[in-house]
């Protein structure tokens, strides 16, 4: 069992530092896991769930805005990617993020393609994100009932 | 202008005061991303400090009574709230509605309790009477802009925060709060002993026409007590679970004697 453990929990560890270096994660990302501990062992989880529900809802948000052809609201469209780049930026969602700081310019040129095809992409992202962390916090929980603990990953 | 009630509650004449909670903190924080709220939050929370979060400048004004809002200051000083304790805001700086510059402003002048003229606008009294001024306002933003931090700072803003905020940052602004508070321009000043209760030594507003709650009447100026304030149906569900655990009451002078026990 032992031996089951320590290869969860290497397992965790690599899959975590890949995360890291393919620029899925930041460190902001560390950040909140620092935060959690035994009295909140669901920090991380919660934040990432209701990042997830902002980005549900801002992603329509945007689509609604640019679905208006002919009279796209750029500002509105812009203001949406604005509250999306400040919650990627709190979670650490590095890619996210990203493509946020993309889009922006986009909605400030006005470029209609450009932010149709951005926002395409940022669907993606944050879904792909969702999907690997999914399989992360299944890890977790993988160790923890396999009777181990949770590394903490020094991703430096 | 203090009533006898106040000055049993801060332990003057040999009354025993009821339990406070001298050395909690606590902190109200306004943004309108729910991810930054409840990081904010769990931020403040390690740091020891007792949080009410709120989503816009607007909530932000009603939790501390200065929105010019005649009907619910009525009802309080009916009750005879207790005053509302609060020992530092901090604040997004975009904002949809009411900036979190525009917010700071509104405190700097602000004046507890609300004084309405009889044209039942808010009277914006730059007396030293018992107000939100003098509590540090920490402003974030996802936004490096100098002329923003400096506009900021030039209002009376305490801090600006770069987001995302990191511990470390809120760890510093706890520090602060916990001896003198250093000002931006290296002037040390004492912590703020009026952010909630009345100062005595000072003579009352002069009295506007229309029935206010001021402070000149025989009742004092009505404390607001948190559960009252959430009385009306306007806060979230979130707000209401911070207010009810936090403690209102705080005497002037144990306020001054607070330590910071096991602050790094």
């Amino acid at each position: 069992m032992d031996a089951h453990v320590a290869q969860l929990q290497m397992q965790y560890r690599n899959y975590i530092l890949s995360l890291y270096q393919q620029g899925f994660l930041d460190d902001q990302f560390t950040e909140l896991k620092s935060l959690q501990d035994d009295g909140s062992p669901d920090f991380v989880a919660e934040v990432l769930s209701l990042f997830f529900d902002d980005c549900v809802k801002l992603v329509g948000n945007m689509a609604r805005a640019l679905d208006q052809i002919g009279t796209v609201d750029f500002c509105q469209v812009g203001a949406n990617v604005h509250q999306l780049k400040g919650s990627s930026s709190s979670v650490g969602a590095k890619r996210v993020k990203g493509l946020c700081i993309n889009f922006k310019e986009l909605c400030e040129a006005k470029n209609y393609e450009g932010c149709v095809r951005c926002l395409q992409q940022v669907d993606i992202e944050y879904k792909t994100l969702k999907a690997k962390l999914q399989d992360m916090f299944n890890l977790e929980k993988q160790i923890v009932q396999a009777g181990g603990i949770v590394p903490q990953v020094d991703i430096n | 202008m203090v009533a006898s009630s106040e000055m049993m509650s801060v332990g003057i004449g040999g009354m025993e005061p009821p339990p406070l909670d001298l050395d909690e903190v606590h902190v109200l924080a306004v943004d309108d991303s729910l991810v930054d709220r409840i990081v904010i939050e769990r931020l403040l929370r390690i740091t020891s400090c007792k949080v009410t979060a709120v989503d816009s400048g607007w909530r932000a004004l009603e939790f501390l009574g200065l929105d010019n809002d005649k009907a619910s200051a009525e009802f309080d000083k009916k009750n005879n709230i207790k005053k509302l304790k609060v020992d530092m805001i901090i604040t997004d700086y975009c904002m949809p509605g009411m900036t979190g510059y525009e917010l700071l402003k509104k405190i700097k002048v602000s004046t507890f309790p609300p004084i309405f003229d009889s044209g039942n606008n808010l009277f914006e009294s730059l007396s030293e009477s018992s107000s939100f001024r003098q509590v540090p306002v920490v402003i974030m933003s996802s936004e490096n802009v100098l002329t923003r931090i400096d506009r900021c700072l030039e209002e009376g803003a305490e801090d600006f925060l770069l987001k995302p905020v990191k511990l470390a940052d809120v760890k510093r602004l706890r520090n602060c709060l916990t001896g003198d508070v250093k000002l931006s321009n290296g002037n040390k000043r004492k912590l703020p002993e009026d952010s909630v209760t009345v100062d005595t030594s000072l003579p009352p507003p002069p009295p506007p026409s229309s029935l206010t709650l001021s402070t000149n009447s025989s009742d004092s100026s009505p404390p607001l007590s948190p559960v009252e304030v959430f009385s009306s149906p306007l806060s979230s569900p979130e707000e209401d679970d911070d207010v009810l655990t936090s403690s209102p009451e705080e005497s002037p002078i144990r306020r001054q004697k607070m330590g910071s026990p096991g602050l790094d």
